[in-house]
Order: structure tokens, then C-alpha cells, then sequence
């Protein structure tokens, strides 16, 4: 599996992390090109169907990121993030989506170091991990 | 405790001393009207009727093992706002939990009606019953528990119970004001009404029935059919996990879905009035498919087939009470029930949460709190 290169789709908000991977960016901080970055306004409006058409699109990993509990901008998105992955966890493993390819964080605006180790760990475990499934099959 | 009593059947059978209990009820000044299952036109279809006049009620068939639907999306019909008076509604006790998430998500209230929930041996899917009431539809309610109560789930040749009531734990109306009871009890003789709310109470009172206490086999026998079913339920689950537990195999397990969407409209607890998958969202481009289809070198028609699936997993299961509608409303027969129901056993329980249980408990996905599930975040400084 050495060339083996996973996809990871990342929803980031626009207020923490994406604003993190800027930090990471013109901190001249690399990390590995396997992110493909979705930055949307709060990973409150992250909906569950986003993340299952990540999946069955073929994504080896989907990582959800947000700000600290308590620093959101709109107040809770994150706490609905929380209970939206809680709640993907309990069915997706269930058919074979392996639990370690769907990762929350919390990623705080000034955390881009934190953003890139995070990259790097995950692309790591994901190749470790291998592909996943979906990927060649045709399951939509 | 729950206020019981026992209705002496009389020289009536089953049914006709049912009718006259509701007959009862319809003549209680407080209660306006009754929705009933109840055979219509002389043949075999039996659905819920509001019945206004008595005389009607003799066609009443509340045991009948017809379900043609969720009666839990009838009542909320009937209480997305006052009725102006109160119905009792006659419901078996999927139909009540369904009802009791449907309140919780505000599409309807329990304030206008008196739930009469029925002891539940099971129900057949629609095709089924056909086949069962056969030429003699009058006498296939008598049929059907004569066979049930004695713990049989084969009835003629072809004719079992769907695997959603094969697998149902809760056979027994909790959360019903008065409950119906027929297990355990010898339903020659008589049936036992039980008040599982004041305003049941309240109603049972106004009846002048006698506080009776029920005979000493119900709670064995109720017992006994909870604990066969438990262990079929274990099977069930063990045999979906072991067909669905790759994608591959579970796009297999989905493979007659034509996309037709009958069993989000059967469900009762699936609610929206326009559902994401049939908006712009999935009216893709031709070229689209062509996309798809070269990346892959084939993509089956119609697309978004598991997708929609895993997406009302993530939408309803929380809330699914495990009725069977969806199989049941399968034109493909895709065994949608028991995926349903394993999978809503595992959101239900991430949660600690059981539809259906109470009104108190909130819908998981409506609330939240700040120090909760930290094992889901991967980074916690």
C-alpha cells in the first residue's frame, strides 16, 4: 500500500479553522496535499448528508473542525457538530465506513500548528488504514 | 398503580363486545368521536375510521392484523390543532410511540385525544393479509388470534409475521390513557382495560366499570412474548449486521431500490413536507451522470440510492419506533424494517434515548449541552 495516497475531505469553519489553515499557510508550515479543504461558515451547518456523499464519493477520511466549545461564532454550532458526529458514528461503522476515517476537532483560529500535525497524523493513520471501499465500488 | 377492569364479554364475542366498549365511549359527553380500524365496504380492507354514530362502530375490527398504514400520521392529522372536541383514537402501541415522537416534534398534541391502545400479537404486511382474509375477511380477525395468542407467528401456508413485529419488544400500549388487554387473559370471557393515565382514569371512572385486578397469567404471558421476542430480535440484527457490514454489501442489500421513496411517505415519523431528495438539490445535470458514471466506468440508475438510505438513517432512526411501515410500503420488497430498526437500536442507544418512551425526554438531535460525548472529539485542549 506505499502509494497508497488517501483523500481527506475537511469541513473547516471559517472562523477557526480555515483561518488556522491560513495561519499554517503563510506561517510557511506544510502538511500533506491529501486535505482538500471545504470551508464553510460553521460546522454547525454541516449536514449529516454531507458527509455520507463524502463516503460514498469515495473519501478515504472526512474531518469536521471547528471552534473550542465556547468560542463559536454563532454561540453553538459546534454543540450541534457534536451531537450530528456522535450521532454518524453510531450508523456509519455499522456498513463499513471504519470510525478513524470521520474525526471532529477543534482548531482555534491562532492553532496553526495545530492544524498542520493534525494533517500530517491523519494522512498517516488513513494510509495506514488503507482505502476506503467506496472508493471502487460503485455503491451510490 | 394503573386502574384496571375486566369487560365481561358476555354472549358476544371479542369483537362485538369491542364495539359496545367504544359504543360507551361514544356516549361519554367528553368524547366526540372514536377512530377506529374498521372494516369497510363488506370486503377485506380494513382502515382507521372516525366514527361518529355508534350503529357505525359495529364494524369496528380494532384486533384486525390489517396495518395498511402508521395510524400515528392519521392522529396528527387529526391535532396539528384542536379538533374542538376530544376522539379517542384506538391505536396499537407503535402507533402511540410514533404519535408520542410526532408531539415531541410538534407536529400534533395529545390534549384532544384519549389514546385506547390494544395489546399488539403483531400485523400482517398488506399482501399478506389479503392472502389471509381470503374468502372469509369477516372471520380473519378471530383467525389470526386464535393462532397469535397461542404464540404461533406461521399462520396458512405463505402467511407469517413480518420480521418488524417478529423483532417488537413492545407488544404491551405503554403510554396509552387505557389499554386494551388480551395476553394472558382468556378473551372468550372477557378483556381487561387498563387506565395508564388520569384521564384515562377519568374515563374508566365515568364508565362505571368495577376495579377489577387482571388474572394471574397476563404478566407470565406478556413476559414470555417479550422475551421470544428479544431473542428473535438478537437474530434478526445479527443477520442484517452480517449482510450490510461493508458498503458493498449493503448497496447489495439496497440493490431493487428504484428511488420510488414509498417508505420515507409510510413512514410515520419521517415528517418533512418536502424531503431533500426530491428537491433541485438531486435533479442533476445530465452531464452529471455521464461524470459519474467515467470515473467508476459504471454508476447504477437510479443514483443516490444508498446515499438516501444512509441519509434517512441520519435523519429519522433516532425517532423510529420500529413499526414496519417501511417494509411494508416496499414495492421491490427490500427487508427495510430490521435495517431500519438495527440501526435506529444503535442511534438510539448512542444517545441513551428510546422513541417513543415519554414525552419528557427530548429528541437527541433538537437539543444539546456544553460538556457532552467527548470521546467524539478527536483533539481536546
Amino acid at each position: 500500500m506505499d502509494d497508497f495516497e488517501p483523500t481527506i475531505i475537511a469541513f473547516v469553519c471559517n472562523w477557526c479553522t480555515y483561518t488556522a489553515a491560513d495561519l499554517a499557510g503563510t506561517s510557511r508550515l506544510t502538511y500533506p496535499t491529501n486535505v482538500r479543504l471545504i470551508r464553510v461558515m460553521c460546522t454547525g451547518m454541516v449536514d449529516p448528508k454531507y458527509i455520507i456523499k463524502a463516503f460514498l464519493e469515495g473519501a478515504d477520511a472526512v474531518l469536521v473542525s471547528g471552534c473550542h466549545p465556547g468560542d463559536c461564532h454563532y454561540i453553538n454550532g459546534n454543540y450541534k457538530a457534536r451531537r450530528r458526529m456522535k450521532l454518524l458514528k453510531a450508523i456509519l461503522p455499522r456498513y463499513g465506513f471504519a470510525e478513524q476515517r470521520l474525526k471532529l476537532t477543534w482548531i482555534g483560529a491562532s492553532d496553526g500548528i495545530q492544524f498542520a500535525r493534525t494533517i500530517r497524523e491523519m494522512v498517516e493513520e488513513i494510509k495506514e488504514l488503507g482505502p476506503n471501499e467506496a472508493r471502487n465500488a460503485a455503491v451510490v | 398503580m394503573a386502574k384496571t377492569a375486566l369487560y365481561d364479554i358476555g354472549d358476544k364475542n371479542l369483537q362485538g363486545s369491542l364495539a359496545s366498549f367504544l359504543q360507551s365511549l361514544l356516549a361519554d359527553d367528553n368524547i366526540g368521536a372514536v377512530m377506529v380500524p374498521m372494516r369497510q365496504h363488506g370486503n377485506d380492507t380494513v382502515m382507521q375510521t372516525l366514527v361518529t354514530d355508534p350503529e357505525q362502530l359495529a364494524a369496528a375490527d380494532p384486533f384486525s392484523p390489517a396495518f395498511p398504514m402508521n395510524a400515528a400520521k392519521l392522529v396528527s392529522r387529526l391535532t396539528k390543532r384542536s379538533p374542538g372536541e376530544t376522539v379517542a383514537v384506538v391505536m396499537r402501541p407503535c402507533e402511540i410511540r410514533a404519535h408520542i415522537e410526532l408531539v415531541k416534534l410538534k407536529q400534533g398534541q395529545m390534549d384532544d385525544i384519549v389514546i385506547i391502545g390494544i395489546d399488539c400479537p403483531g400485523a400482517l404486511q398488506n399482501n399478506d393479509f389479503r392472502k389471509f382474509a381470503g374468502e372469509d375477511p369477516e372471520g380473519a380477525t378471530d383467525r389470526f388470534l386464535a393462532a397469535a395468542l397461542d404464540g404461533k407467528t406461521q399462520f396458512d401456508e405463505a402467511v407469517e409475521l413480518p420480521p418488524a413485529c417478529r423483532i417488537c419488544t413492545h407488544p404491551v400500549p405503554e403510554g396509552a390513557d387505557i389499554g386494551i388487554g388480551i395476553f394472558g387473559m382468556d378473551t372468550k370471557r372477557q378483556f381487561l382495560l387498563s387506565a395508564g393515565t388520569e384521564k384515562g382514569e377519568g374515563v374508566l371512572d365515568r364508565l362505571g366499570l368495577n376495579v377489577q385486578e387482571p388474572p394471574d397469567g397476563r404478566e407470565d404471558a406478556v413476559a414470555s412474548l417479550v422475551s421470544a421476542r428479544e431473542a428473535s430480535r438478537d437474530e434478526v440484527y445479527a443477520a442484517v449486521h452480517e449482510k450490510t457490514d461493508t458498503p458493498e454489501k449493503l448497496a447489495e442489500y439496497l440493490s431493487g431500490c428504484i428511488n420510488c421513496y414509498n417508505c420515507r411517505v409510510a413512514c410515520p415519523v419521517c415528517y418533512c413536507r418536502e424531503c431533500v431528495f426530491v428537491t433541485d438539490v438531486f435533479d442533476h445535470d445530465p452531464f452529471q451522470y455521464l461524470r459519474w458514471a467515467k470515473r467508476r466506468g459504471k454508476i447504477r440508475m437510479p443514483t443516490d440510492t444508498v446515499f438516501y438510505h444512509l441519509t434517512r438513517m441520519a435523519h429519522m432512526t433516532t425517532a423510529c419506533v420500529g413499526c414496519g411501515q417501511c417494509s411494508n410500503a416496499c414495492p421491490n420488497d427490500i427487508p427495510l424494517a430490521e435495517l431500519f430498526a438495527m440501526t435506529a437500536s444503535h442511534t438510539q442507544t448512542a444517545f441513551d434515548y428510546e422513541a417513543g418512551r415519554s414525552l419528557e425526554e427530548e429528541p437527541p438531535l433538537a437539543v444539546f449541552r456544553e460538556e457532552e460525548f467527548a470521546e467524539v472529539v478527536e483533539i481536546k485542549h
